[in-house]
């Protein structure tokens, strides 16, 4: 359980660290935009060098991306595999019954999986250098003009960050149920598929008793603390962007224009 | 069931680059049929050292000895049943692992996990409910509709059901009334009578007096003391400072006393032995 490597924080002082989160979510979005217009090899090549400096700024080691990668590999294997089979074109490399093989298709695969490994990459270097909270203050911030049309932006908000606050604690939990019902004899890897299953109810049972409990004495700590929704709140932290954003932009905004011209010229 | 302990090595996620090291070079030794008491401030490794008894932590080096079963860091999940079947845990908390329909069927649960058939499951689950006093009359009913006092001990039940040798409670008494703690310690003893080796960590210094017949102290993963109770808690009051333990009530008591002017002429464990030790004191002037 506390091997998992998705959406972890690891706490730093590096020039990334120190990005507003607001600024980290918009590149993210404008450089997984940008991937969608990428075609030749020299285009995701600048797209890499682009990621491999980003990661280079963060100062942590490259292993911790590399775990990052690791759980995502079998999607990634699966989307190259169907472009390897399904792709249409000329010429054929090999053909057994409905599947071939093309050239194209050979291309085309290892396009998809880079920029599959590019985009992973780009939200890894955001999920490892910003708290969770501070993704969630971002998206408020990022959403607020919503609010003109009557979203509950500051709502949405609270939800957002109150779920990512439990994930690692349902961890726990389920990593407590889990030893309890091991020492009791379950055994996930014994017996049928249905028996399988039904080896898991114990372990969902009271995993969900526990969520719904906790999540009923939060709402009772809230309320007693005097919680209303749809009031005007202050922030403890307030975003403001600084030097080092105005910077990142314009870096960001440097990478684009080389990207169209390099995309326009070959 | 001895249970030895050969310089166990543990780390969380050993082999990652966010590797933490809890247990260091452990060594030591529980004897059959014996209660053992474990104590050490939070965070020093308690829960981490006795989740090796059962094999849900494995060592990242060094050898755990149950009986005659080995637990080294090769030891595959699927030879673990065996000594699971030795081993009954209770974890802080137990409440928390009830899921089924009824309280009889939880407590089934691991008897039929390890092989028994459904009469002997539910004989020994009954037993298993009695010994720790659930009424007959809540066997039906869900276990969710329990006070949270009876979902322990039902909770317990589901550890005891499968008759093991090895008991190995984490914090037993933690959010127990004072009745309900006093009963835990009878359970404890009544364990030790049929011959089962009982291992418990405890923050309660007058459970560890009362029961133990062996006590090991935790201190940063490493064992700082290995020794009777008495021969523990008669040690200078400024190691205790140092391991961040207490005394239990009567010596605290009598540590006081003697800073007010009152010197005893030993210090007491129980407060039936201060009480002696009072009137002694009074007789004498």
């Amino acid at each position: 359980m506390n091997n998992i490597m998705i959406g972890r924080f690891i706490p730093g002082e590096s020039f990334i660290h120190r990005l507003d989160p607001r600024t980290k979510m918009i590149a993210t979005f404008v450089y997984i935009f940008v991937m969608l217009w990428a075609d030749s090899w020299q285009t995701y090549l600048w797209a890499a060098i682009f990621i491999f400096a980003s990661i280079k700024l963060t100062s942590q080691p490259l292993k911790l991306y590399w775990d990052g990668l690791k759980p995502i590999f079998c999607l990634i294997l699966f989307t190259v595999v169907l472009q390897l089979l399904f792709t249409p074109g000329t010429p054929t490399l090999l053909k057994i019954g409905p599947l071939q093989i093309t050239t194209t298709g050979v291309v085309n695969a290892v396009y998809v999986m880079i920029r599959f490994i590019l985009i992973i990459l780009m939200s890894t270097i955001l999920t490892l250098t910003t708290p969770p909270t501070s993704i969630a203050n971002a998206i408020e911030s990022l959403l607020k003009p919503l609010k003109k049309i009557r979203v509950p932006v500051a709502e949405l908000a609270l939800m957002l960050s109150i779920a990512l606050r439990f994930v690692p604690l349902l961890m726990d939990e389920t990593q407590k149920i889990m030893n309890a019902q091991k020492s009791r004899g379950m055994s996930f890897s014994s017996g049928g598929p249905i028996k399988r299953a039904k080896a898991i109810i114990p372990l969902l049972i009271p995993l969900f008793i526990g969520a719904l409990q906790r999540a009923l004495d939060l709402a009772n700590a809230m309320e007693v603390r005097g919680f209303k929704d749809a009031v005007q709140r202050t922030k403890y932290r307030v975003l403001k962007y600084n030097r080092v954003d105005y910077f990142a932009f314009g870096c960001l905004g440097v990478f684009t224009v080389i990207f169209i011209g390099i995309k326009l010229i070959s | 069931m001895a249970i030895k302990f050969e310089q166990v090595n543990f780390s969380y996620g050993a082999g990652t680059t966010l590797a933490q090291s809890v247990l260091h070079h452990v060594s030591l030794e529980m004897k059959t049929g014996a209660i053992t008491a474990i104590i050490g401030q939070t965070g020093s490794g308690k829960s981490t050292l006795v989740q090796h008894i059962n094999g849900l932590l494995k060592p990242t080096s060094g050898k755990v000895t149950i009986d005659d079963f080995e637990l080294t860091s090769k030891t595959k999940e699927k030879e673990l049943v065996t000594l699971r079947q030795k081993v009954g845990m209770v974890f802080q908390f137990p409440e928390n692992q009830l899921f089924a329909n009824t309280v009889i069927e939880d407590v089934m649960y691991a008897p039929l996990n390890f092989g028994s058939n459904k009469e002997a499951a539910r004989s020994l689950a009954e037993k298993a409910l009695t010994r720790v006093g659930v009424a007959e009359s809540l066997w039906m009913k869900s276990p969710f509709d329990l006070s949270g006092g009876q979902m322990r001990r039902v909770a317990m039940a589901g550890a005891l059901a499968s008759d093991p040798e090895v008991i190995v409670m984490d914090e037993p008494a933690a959010g127990l009334d004072p009745k309900g703690q006093k009963e835990l310690l009878n359970l404890v003893l009544e364990l030790k009578k049929l011959g089962k080796t009982v291992v418990f960590i405890s923050h309660q210094m007058d459970h560890v007096i009362h029961v133990a017949d062996k006590v090991i102290v935790m201190h940063d993963g490493e064992v700082s003391a290995e020794t009777t109770p008495q021969e523990l808690f008669n040690r200078d009051i400024n190691w205790f400072k140092e391991m961040r333990l207490d005394l239990p009530k009567a010596g605290q008591f009598s540590e006081k006393l003697e800073k007010a002017g009152i010197k005893l002429s030993r210090r007491p464990l129980t407060v039936d032995e201060l009480a002696d030790l009072i009137n002694k004191e009074i007789d004498h002037e």
